[in-house]
């Protein structure tokens, strides 16, 4: 019986299945459905996590090979010609080369690692194990999304192997360049099997981002209300939201794109005369309107980076300071804030593309408005660890990292985000040096936090600590050594994208520089293959895991059998009595098996204002769509008259249907919520009731 | 051979740290894993006050090292980039602030507050103040930073002094097509479909006279000191953009989208290779947006002279339209036009009127 039958089993019988189920479950699964098509959540992760790991290693070694170019661009290298064959013949890569590596360095750690890698493996892992839940709201539908993934991956990487090389116009995949094969070899077949590996990888996170809201909203055990949630649930939260909303934008601009390649539309091509073609039939398109569809996930995607690396990390803070984080609703605040706020700031990207000033001055505020929440993370972790009892675990260890990384880059964000700053520093290494320390490399310490603090809980085993330290000092001084002076490249106005700068006059002076960069890059690669080794090394080999709750910590994936089967607990699923970060209160060390029950007027105060909240928003809704059929109306009328048209009556009636047609879906909507809101606030669940029938007194330990 | 022995060498670091690392678990054990771990605590700890003086010695050296490269040493280029350099500065000076402050307070709280058996935690979950505090003082900082940063964007991208000189600049895969308006200062319409590499690098509509004393040069941009200069940017295939570094500019050039930028040139060339001490000082324009493989090489040059040799320069070139159609035969010029007429001059003038 699968696990999707134990969640939808009658309430009563589900538990005493959920428990029998574990048992025999062993003898049942075969290797495919344990290791391959798994529908644990647990499992899943891993195979995220894995399948992160080979793409961030093949996009490491892409950094590495093109830092080659940018450090010795005069030097050969012979083995080069061994592994890239006609990309780097005589031993030095190519132009097509070094652009495609460049391209796909970057398309792949963005995508493949920091979302799929990182929001993949932690949020399938830790939602259903935090908030007590058995499992994703549709383990199937789990399934699909890393299965999208991989078939995301294999395209992915086939385009390495076309004719032509892989697509070469930069990871943003500007139009015209990318959507004309004439004008760079990469935009041809590459280009097409890029599109269709970013469709396919759209559609796995928009299947992931849904079942991880409908697990966050839905599965929380019993007293696990949204404000005793770790913040990492928060954070994970908020961004498989940040997903849902704006990948399907993402995904109509590469629509749009792939009509222009192929159907000879115009959404982005105009005016366009390409050498060896001539001049193309296409008018009247706005190669802008791309980066607009573009930037609007493009920015959120930063967030989606970043918020559940903010979200371990204070997790990781907390447990290891032995405190409760500072400003637990400050930090969902922020949070919140930083969410809202991603989807208003995407024009910051296009400063220079000659948007309306007005509208960059809007963007200018709202960018700068980010650094409030990011300000207020940051002196709340600062706090958090101000008189604690900190254990150096590498999992805090990174996490102290992450912090010093994310106040490095993010500061830097306040000089590319004023706009009049902005043009001098636009493109140039500034902005490598900005993005690579405050989303790549500091989410990427967020992701080492998170392995190396759930590996226990992954594997059963410990990694190493020794290599594990290595492995940290190396990578956070090699980072800073490869990052910093990049600053001062982009202050000489040092543009990026460049295969070879030594024909510029106001450049060619930082070649010392290039190979210093270019060789702590290697040395800091290298390191890394010590953290695999060492992850692969104890996931069959490591210390095995003897206590339960090797951190102490308070969160519910620790009340798990030490090595968890399908399902989580054996047993009953614990009753949450507390908020998940109260180290250290009334000066106990430890405090997960003391009750003290929040109070009933607390909870139900809660309820109340979520009741509240839905209603106000959904009566904002109304108004506004009230509102907006106002403006319709008022705008055909004034066409009637200005044009005199009679007969444009129907369209009228038309556009009216379609009004009311959203105002009774708003109706709907409203009463929907307030169904759901009241059935909660008479602290009925829906759906997995089990939990009602756990024992009012879980014993955690 | 060699690339063998390299392999062969940090294969054999990596086995050494390895075995090390394994050693230390087993020592560890030995030992009692309590001990251990304590002791390990104790060194990271104490690494991490070592990072933190390490680092801002770093950060210091690196500064040392490459502050004369960047452009921050001499004065911006053009009269408008004074603003940048100052905004900069005073941008630098609260970031580096808040930079050095929560470092140091990251690091020294990390290695202060490592374990100890006699410190008791303190429970401090919230506090109102603090946190009001920390997000009223950023708020403000920002806000004067917006409001600096706006007044200067008004500027740039306002309109540019009535004297302001007008160039255009085209980019194409990969170099750049400058055109002046020559004597009568009206540009020519244009239309892309003209366009042809051997003649008619713009696609110039030559029925249109405003176009016939237009120059058009490659290579090299000439501008006039003290005089503000109106950039016209477009781009004939992708998307490229015009970078000014030591004017503290940028544009992108979009097909299809005229833009506009505007500056004022303060040294002429020769003044900044003084400036410089380097002889062989340009003024580059580098295409600062992704165009395809020779983006690396799209490289211009600005060369800004005294208003008199200006004038000796331009008096030398040939307008654009005699060098094209050397016979000025009009029926030559005609039969090539006469399929794209009606469109494109409508289209042309709508985009003279957008400018």
């Amino acid at each position: 019986m699968s696990n999707e039958a134990v969640l939808h089993a009658p309430a009563g019988a589900g538990l005493h299945d959920a428990h029998g189920d574990h048992h025999h479950e062993h003898h049942h699964e075969t290797f495919i459905s344990k290791y391959v098509f798994s529908m644990d959540h647990k499992m899943i992760a891993k195979q995220f996590l894995i399948t992160g790991m080979v793409w961030a290693v093949l996009g490491g070694l892409m950094s590495v090979l093109f830092r080659l170019q940018l450090g010795y661009p005069e030097s050969t290298f012979p083995f080069l010609e061994d592994i890239l064959g006609k990309w780097a013949e005589g031993g030095k890569i190519t132009p097509e080369a070094y652009y495609a590596l460049v391209t796909t360095h970057g398309t792949v750690l963005v995508f493949f690692v920091l979302t799929a890698g990182l929001s993949g493996t932690f949020a399938n892992f830790l939602i259903p194990l935090q908030i007590g839940a058995r499992d994703m709201a549709s383990p199937f539908m789990n399934m699909l999304s890393y299965w999208f993934f991989f078939a995301a991956s294999i395209v992915m990487l086939s385009s390495m192997f076309v004719e032509f090389g892989p697509f070469s116009g930069g990871w943003t995949a500007y139009p015209p360049l990318s959507a004309l094969a004439a004008a760079s070899p990469g935009s041809g077949t590459g280009m097409d099997l890029w599109l269709i590996a970013m469709a396919l990888f759209v559609v796995s996170s928009l299947l992931g981002g849904l079942n991880y809201i409908a697990t966050v909203l839905n599965m929380r055990t019993k007293g696990m209300s949204m404000t005793r949630m770790p913040l990492t649930i928060w954070a994970l939260f908020f961004t498989a939201v940040l997903g849902v909303l704006s990948f399907p934008v993402l995904f109509s601009g590469f629509i749009l794109l792939i009509f222009d390649r192929n159907f000879g539309t115009s959404f982005y091509l105009s005016d366009i005369f390409i050498n060896g073609v001539g001049a193309l039939p296409n008018e009247g398109g706005s190669a802008i309107l791309y980066q607009h569809l573009f930037w609007f996930l493009g920015h959120p995607e930063v967030y989606i980076i970043l918020l559940p690396a903010m979200g371990m990390v204070s997790e990781i803070l907390s447990v290891n300071s032995r405190k409760p984080i500072f400003g637990y609703i400050a930090m969902v605040g922020s949070l919140f804030a930083i969410a809202i706020l991603a989807f208003l700031v995407w024009a910051h990207h296009m400063f220079v593309t000659g948007l309306n000033p007005f509208l960059g001055s809007v963007f200018v505020l709202l960018t700068l408005l980010i650094a409030v929440p990011s300000a207020i993370k940051v002196f709340n972790w600062l706090t958090t660890l101000w008189r604690g009892n900190i254990r150096f675990t590498p999992g805090m260890l990174f996490s102290i990292g992450f912090v010093s990384l994310f106040i490095s880059g993010g500061l830097t964000g306040i000089w590319l985000g004023n706009s009049a700053l902005d043009i001098h520093l636009h493109d140039t290494y500034f902005v490598i040096a900005h993005f690579h320390i405050v989303m790549g490399v500091a989410s990427m310490f967020g992701m080492f936090a998170g392995i190396y603090h759930w590996f226990p809980k992954m594997y059963g085993r410990y990694m190493n600590n020794t290599l594990a330290y290595l492995h940290f000092w190396i990578t956070l001084g090699g980072a800073y050594m490869i990052f910093w002076p990049m600053h001062y490249q982009g202050l000489a106005g040092m543009p990026r994208r460049y295969y070879d700068y030594s024909v510029w006059e106001s450049f060619k002076q930082f070649a010392e520089l290039n190979r210093f960069i270019s060789t702590v890059a290697m040395i800091v690669f290298a390191a890394q293959l010590l953290f695999l080794f060492n992850f692969f090394y104890s996931v069959f080999k490591g210390r095995k895991v003897t206590s339960q709750n090797p951190y102490n910590a308070n969160t519910l994936e620790w009340t798990t059998p030490i090595n968890p089967g399908h399902g989580n607990w054996v047993g009953e699923i614990p009753e949450v009595h507390r908020w998940a970060y109260d180290y250290g209160k009334d000066g106990k060390e430890f405090y997960l098996s003391n009750h003290t029950s929040r109070s009933r007027r607390k909870q139900s105060l809660i309820f109340k204002t979520e009741f509240i909240s839905v209603i106000i928003f959904q009566c904002s809704r109304i108004t506004g769509a009230l509102f907006l059929s106002k403006i319709r109306n008022d705008k055909i009328h004034r066409n009637q008259k200005t044009n005199s048209i009679t007969s444009s009556s129907s369209q009228t009636k038309g556009l009216h249907v379609i009004d009311k047609v959203h105002l009774e879906l708003y109706r709907g909507f409203f009463l929907c919520h307030l169904l759901f809101a009241g059935a909660k606030s008479g602290r009925i669940r829906l759906g997995h009731d089990y939990t009602a029938f756990c024992s009012r007194h879980a014993n955690h330990r | 051979m060699t690339a063998l022995l390299i392999t062969a060498v940090s294969l054999l670091i990596f086995v050494v740290i390895f075995q090390i690392s394994k050693a230390s678990e087993y020592v560890a054990i030995l030992k009692g894993e309590e001990h251990s771990r304590k002791q390990n605590n104790k060194i990271n700890g104490f690494l991490m006050v070592v990072f933190l003086v390490l680092g801002l010695v770093g950060v210091w050296y690196c500064n040392e090292v490459l502050y004369d490269k960047t452009l921050l040493p001499y004065e911006s280029a053009s009269v408008e980039g004074e603003r940048v350099d100052s905004m900069l500065w005073l941008t630098l000076a609260v970031t580096g602030f808040v930079f050095i402050l929560t470092q140091i307070v990251l690091f020294w709280f990390a290695y202060k507050y490592q374990e100890s058996e006699t410190r008791k935690v303190y429970f401090f979950a919230h506090s109102n103040k603090l946190e009001a505090i920390w997000t009223v003082i950023p708020a403000i900082a920002l806000t004067v930073l917006v409001v600096i940063g706006l007044r200067n964007w008004f500027l740039f991208t306002g309109e540019p002094p009535k004297e302001a000189m007008v160039v255009e600049v085209t980019g194409k895969q990969f170099g750049w097509i400058y055109r002046y308006p020559g004597k009568d200062g009206a540009f020519g319409k244009k239309y892309y479909k003209n366009i042809d590499n051997a003649n008619n690098s713009l696609g110039l509509i030559w029925d249109d006279k405003l176009g016939h004393d237009d120059l058009v040069m490659e290579q090299t941009m000439y501008i006039v000191k003290g005089r503000p200069v109106k950039l016209i940017i477009g781009s004939r295939d992708v998307i490229h953009d015009v970078g000014l570094p030591h004017f503290r500019m940028k544009m992108d050039a979009v097909p299809g989208i005229p833009t506009t930028m505007w500056f004022t040139p303060k040294y002429t060339t020769k003044e900044m290779k003084e400036i410089t001490g380097n002889p062989d000082f340009q003024y580059e324009i580098s295409c600062d947006q992704m165009c395809g493989n020779g983006h690396y090489s799209m490289k211009g040059i600005i060369e800004v002279l005294d208003q008199a040799e200006f004038d000796a320069k331009m008096a030398g070139q040939s307008p654009y339209y005699y060098t094209s159609n050397p016979d000025k035969d009009p029926a030559n010029a005609k039969a090539d036009t006469v399929k794209t007429v009606a469109k494109p001059v409508e289209l042309a003038s709508k985009v003279t009127a957008k400018l």
